[in-house]
């Protein structure tokens, strides 16, 4: 009895699911998805951003007092007795650091990338998928791991030193490790799928005739490069060179394992403000404006592909 | 393509080759050095000495890390399971629908935890939970691992879906199957290769986070690449190279996986 009105109950409530308009049902659908992320990711992103307004506890965590200073603190040092503001261009730099760091990725991950794009997009079907399916692996697996595994090689005793010493570049190990370049080649390293598959992407679709083409007017390799190729892989060039410099620029575990904590990133002076600075007004100041930087980024990335795809039509 | 006398090849560029070769080399000899080492009879990770599964035995043996990885694996099925779902439903509100206000907003929404650097995020959740006093211990890391695979398991859901006709349905409908019929049978079994992608992709994604988690985590709420990180910071053995290239290995097993379904559906 109570069985059968269940089943009853539920065949309605199905029918009535189904009898609502398109709309409604779609807002149905995606209500929890929404609830969970609004809940646990964007209401916490307006949380940080109020608290970069407000003053630090003295234990961590935040005291309810409008104030500036988180800010302020980033270019200028108020004087603990006279309360004076004084420049400082310490946080300045650890921002021009990750700006810079993140663009010689880009160059390095650019070099590396569009040749091993073109590469992989000439071999044979077969050959492509297996190439292609080696890159895509790195992408996917964990960046922890890796990132520690590029620490053994930089180390002062690791495979890299050894070699060097080996054939006889230098005498005594170089400290490659804990320095801007480990950083740097971190990046390069984390980041270079993102490269060489979009790249590889865009090259996929060329049509080679258009090449042929070229070679018949005696155009030579470097203008078919120049005028044909690049020209034609620009979106996948353009998407891969963004794909690197975001997560480049707040990357957390290069700067952290390969700069051995002194060579600070972004990242870093975030995570430290809510470690063991407890400054947590002056690291959600810091998040909002890396925050500001990415989807800078991303306005700058998805305005372009609409233009261009504008061009196209 | 010219297979006669390789007189003037027109794709060829010379040193292109060479440096693919670099790419490669740059993203697998670390790894290969890391798993190399972990197999090491002594306590070194630079001077090989001889073959031995002993680190494997000691990491295996380490209560700290059977709780990590136990956390792990706990953290991820529950992420993937509640992330695949919620994804799912949001798929079917997104995709093969007619364009409705909210619809561009509503990719935004889904997909604003791929944009925030996962720093923020984890200082941003940190502070949110300590706001409002959630104290659920390995619950905490899950519901932070679910809001950012939902995501993951979004897009190739959306991709399948969006590859999908409606005919089949319409047929199903004509021999008057109910919709929760046509769901079951036609629809879901044609979207699985999609769920089951964007399934493993979110496991793969749990398994590896570690700032999110490392923010978040309580003190009995250590995961693998927590637990990894803490080592590392002091010091390093051929047992954290016996843990990371455990984890390494589950998470290329998992993504081979997904990389194969999808090549067999697509050939």
């Amino acid at each position: 009895m109570a069985e059968q009105r269940d089943a009853a109950n539920q065949a309605t409530w199905i029918d009535r699911f189904s009898g609502l308009p398109e709309a409604r049902r779609s807002l149905i659908l995606l209500s929890p998805a929404f609830a969970l992320i609004g809940a646990f990711g964007l209401a916490p992103l307006c949380l940080i951003l109020v608290y970069s307004f407000l003053v630090p506890g003295t234990y961590g965590g935040v005291v309810w007092e409008f104030s500036l200073d988180a800010y302020i603190q980033f270019l200028f040092e108020r004087d603990i007795f006279d309360g004076t503001l004084a420049f400082n261009a310490s946080y300045l730099q650890i921002g021009a650091r990750s700006v810079i760091l993140a663009g010689l990725a880009v160059v390095g991950c650019l070099l590396i990338g569009f040749p091993t794009a073109y590469f992989i997009a000439t071999r044979p079907p077969g050959l492509r998928n297996v190439l292609i399916f080696l890159v895509t692996v790195p992408f996917w697996t964990n960046l922890l791991v890796r990132t520690f595994s590029m620490m053994l090689i930089l180390r002062d005793q690791g495979p890299l030193n050894s070699i060097l010493m080996d054939i006889g570049i230098t005498g005594q190990p170089l400290s490659l490790l804990y320095t801007d370049f480990a950083i740097g080649l971190g990046l390069l390293y984390s980041f270079l799928p993102f490269m060489v598959l979009p790249i590889y992407a865009s090259l996929e679709r060329i049509d080679f005739r258009l090449v042929e083409a070229a070679y018949d007017l005696y155009a030579n390799r470097w203008k078919v490069l120049q005028r044909i190729l690049i020209p034609l892989s620009l979106p996948g060039i353009a998407g891969g060179c963004f794909l690197v410099f975001i997560p480049s620029l707040s990357s957390f575990l290069a700067p952290d394992l390969l700069g051995g904590g002194k060579h600070l990133m972004i990242s870093n002076l975030i995570a430290q403000q809510f470690g063991t600075a407890r400054n947590w007004p002056f690291g959600a100041a810091a998040a909002m404006i890396l925050l500001s930087l990415v989807l800078i980024a991303l306005m700058i990335y998805a305005r372009q592909t609409a233009r261009r795809e504008r061009k196209v039509v | 393509m010219r297979t006669g006398p390789r007189t003037f090849d027109l794709r060829r560029y010379p040193g292109f080759g060479f440096m693919a070769a670099v790419c490669l080399g740059l993203l697998y000899l670390p790894l290969f050095v890391l798993v190399f080492f972990s197999f090491n009879e002594r306590r070194s990770v630079s001077n090989w000495s001889e073959f031995s599964l002993d680190w494997y035995a000691k990491a295996l043996a380490n209560d700290a890390i059977r709780q990590a990885a136990t956390n792990s694996f706990l953290v991820a099925t529950v992420a993937t399971v509640a992330a695949t779902i919620l994804a799912t439903a949001a798929a079917l509100a997104t995709t093969r629908v007619q364009r409705f206000r909210g619809l561009t907003a509503s990719y935004a929404v889904i997909n604003s935890p791929l944009m925030v650097p996962e720093i923020v995020t984890a200082v941003a959740l940190l502070s949110f939970l300590s706001l409002i006093g959630l104290k659920l211990g390995v619950g905490n890391v899950m519901i932070a691992h679910t809001v950012f695979c939902v995501p993951f398991a979004y897009l190739p859901i959306r991709a399948r879906l969006h590859g999908m006709d409606t005919t089949l349905e319409q047929a199903a409908a004509d021999l008057y199957a109910d919709p929760v019929q046509t769901f079951r049978h036609v629809t879901l079994p044609m979207l699985m290769p999609g769920i089951v992608a964007g399934a493993a992709l979110a496991f793969v994604i749990s398994l590896d986070d570690f700032i999110i988690t490392q923010m978040v985590a309580s003190a009995g709420a250590t995961t693998l690449p927590v637990y990894i990180y803490s080592q590392v910071r002091m010091g390093v053995t051929p047992e954290v190279n016996a843990v990371s290239s455990m984890l390494l290995g589950v998470s290329i097993i998992i993504v081979s996986m997904a990389v194969l379904l999808r090549r067999k559906e697509t050939a």
